[in-house]
């Protein structure tokens, strides 16, 4: 790059005035903005005790559930779908022959390690059942690896937490039941 | 032990005491500021020990301090240990050594027990008649402190980082005596409380009377104090560090209180020299005939100046970005040290004649001086202006783009 390239145009900025060369009053301007925020209104939240608002649940990428039918069963068919679709390796599923006449397979295990997950939401969007959804549920902790490491049951016991808040999205969307 | 080392001794450690509950709690209210200026509510949960009780965050400085304890005292292997140890001893030593002549009140009235001296000043060396140029010296200790600390290290950006600040430093050194000199010339002493007892005899606060050596005082007290938009010996983020990289824990600690230290200091000669220390006019009275009403209140006054002082800079922290270093050693350079020299030659000129224009105007009035003073302070200051980079310009220009690759490669 040359400083004589006929195709860069320099920009000059521009020229301070007087008022700009004797120092003082832009210096007590920029005092007059900082003091202006020192008094003005807070953004902080205080976390547990102030809950976030989440602008649309719907659409938000927190802790994983698991869906269930009206029956109560769980929806997945274990295609593996998510497992392949997740870039992080999280989603281990062990399949069985399905107990159902409806279905050919299910879950026997279903197990999401939410330490790896990188909550890009591809299972969600790979999932041709609509079995596996994101929550707006953000505060996710654990006191140990293993509590984080979230099985069938668990992620099934989100799904009661939370239906009532967030209904399923595929009933909204039109998808299956 | 006589009475008199017992006063001392009291004396002493009410300072020690709090100085340093200062230093701890001044690191909260920065903390607050920074976190306000940027509109977060900062540091609100720590409050008393044990219990839910939050208290305002009062109780941040206790955990920083315990942390601070038990914290590795970490050296690495190929440091020079004994400097590496000295340095942070050094610097705070003269930081804390520095109070000694700084008065923190005026005086105590008598209190009629039997076999103690009165008046009691409230001055850990009362009567020290070269108080200015033993504070002065021992703030230039602080160089040792940053040279040895960086040298010891054995770390080259410690190093640059050492021989950075004490450029700064040193340089900065100039323009604090120049603006300092204007005031000793005035009051004819060098003892800081004498300083005060002239401001609030006349009742004229020595910012009235010389601006432009109060200007040149603020900015090179505040370099001197490392506070943005100085602070190129810390520079966290984009220098490495600085001379005190490779400190950690309690080490780390002595060279961070002694950076506050220096910000105390800083403000309470401001305020002493320039804000009439704890004068105020129809509160606290001039001379030495006090009651205990008028003692608390020249404590109470000195104690919120200060404050107020301290609290500009840390708002100035906030508003300003950093100098890069050429432009902190030019503004140190061709605008602070002829500022300075210009205050010093009008100051000793009025302070001569001073006599004179007296007669001429027919009063011992300091009006005639304020008037010339403000006059030559807004000369200097347009030309200055006009003439030297106050504001320091960064644009790149076309005449020093660094090369034209094509030719430079053929």
């Amino acid at each position: 790059m040359s400083g004589t390239n006929p195709n860069i145009r320099w920009l000059e900025e521009p020229k301070l005035g007087l008022s700009g060369r004797m120092y003082l009053p832009l210096f007590v301007q920029g005092l007059t903005t900082t003091f202006k925020h020192l008094v003005g209104p807070k953004v902080t939240l205080s976390f547990p005790e102030e809950r976030p608002q989440i602008g649309n649940p719907l659409i938000y990428r927190g802790v994983h559930r698991l869906n269930k039918d009206g029956t109560g069963r769980v929806k997945c068919v274990a295609c593996f779908l998510c497992a392949t679709a997740c870039p992080a390796h999280c989603i281990d599923i062990v399949a069985a022959e399905s107990p159902w006449p409806d279905r050919e397979k299910y879950p026997e295990s279903f197990t999401i390690d939410e330490l790896r997950c990188i909550f890009c939401g591809m299972c969600e969007e790979a999932c041709p059942v609509d079995a596996i959804e994101l929550t707006s549920l953000l505060d996710l902790t654990g006191r140990s690896r293993e509590e984080m490491i979230f099985d069938k049951e668990k992620l099934l016991s989100v799904y009661d937490m939370t239906i009532d808040a967030e209904p399923m999205k595929s009933t909204a969307l039109g998808g299956t039941l | 032990m006589t009475f008199e080392t017992i006063i001392t001794l009291i004396k002493i450690f009410l300072l020690l005491g709090g100085l340093m509950t200062a230093a701890a709690y001044l690191v909260l209210v920065e903390r607050w500021m920074a976190a306000w200026v940027q509109d977060r509510k900062g540091p609100n949960r720590v409050g008393i020990p044990l219990t839910k009780i939050k208290l305002f965050g009062l109780g941040q400085p206790l955990a920083d301090g315990l942390k601070f304890i038990f914290k590795e005292d970490f050296a690495p292997k190929h440091v020079d240990k004994a400097l590496f140890r000295i340095a942070p001893i050094v610097i705070l030593t003269a930081a804390i050594a520095i109070f000694a002549a700084i008065p923190f009140g005026s005086v105590l009235p008598p209190l009629e027990i039997e076999g103690v001296p009165d008046p009691i000043p409230l001055l850990v060396t009362p009567n020290l008649d070269v108080g200015m140029v033993y504070v002065f010296a021992l703030s230039s200790i602080a160089v040792y402190g940053v040279i040895l600390g960086g040298w010891s290290s054995n770390n080259k950006y410690s190093f640059l980082g050492a021989l950075r600040s004490s450029a700064q430093l040193i340089s900065y050194e100039i323009p604090l005596g120049l603006g300092l000199i204007g005031v000793v010339l005035f009051a004819g002493t060098l003892r800081l409380d004498a300083i005060i007892s002239q401001q609030a005899d006349s009742g004229v606060w020595n910012v009235f009377l010389q601006p432009l050596g109060f200007f040149v005082f603020a900015v090179a007290a505040t370099a001197e104090a490392a506070r943005l938009p100085f602070d190129l010996p810390e520079a966290e983020q984009e220098l490495i560090g600085g001379y005190h990289t490779e400190y950690s824990g309690m080490m780390l600690l002595l060279f961070l209180i002694a950076e506050f230290l220096h910000m105390i200091t800083a403000a309470f000669l401001i305020v002493i020299l320039f804000f009439g220390g704890w004068h105020f006019w129809g509160l606290t009275g001039a001379g030495d005939e006090v009651t205990w009403f008028t003692a608390i209140a020249r404590i109470v006054v000195l104690a919120v100046k200060i404050l107020l002082v301290v609290l500009t800079f840390m708002l100035v922290r906030w508003t300003w970005p950093r100098f890069r270093f050429d432009q902190l050693m030019a503004m140190a350079w061709k605008v602070m040290v002829p500022l300075g020299l210009v205050n010093l030659i009008v100051m000793a000129v009025l302070v001569e004649y001073q006599q004179d224009l007296a007669d001429i105007v027919g009063a011992e009035s300091l009006w005639p001086l304020i008037l010339i003073s403000w006059i030559v302070t807004i000369g200097a200051w347009i030309i200055a202006g006009l003439y030297a980079p106050l504001s320091t310009d960064n644009t790149p220009r076309p005449m020093s783009m660094p090369f034209d690759a094509e030719t430079e490669l053929n």
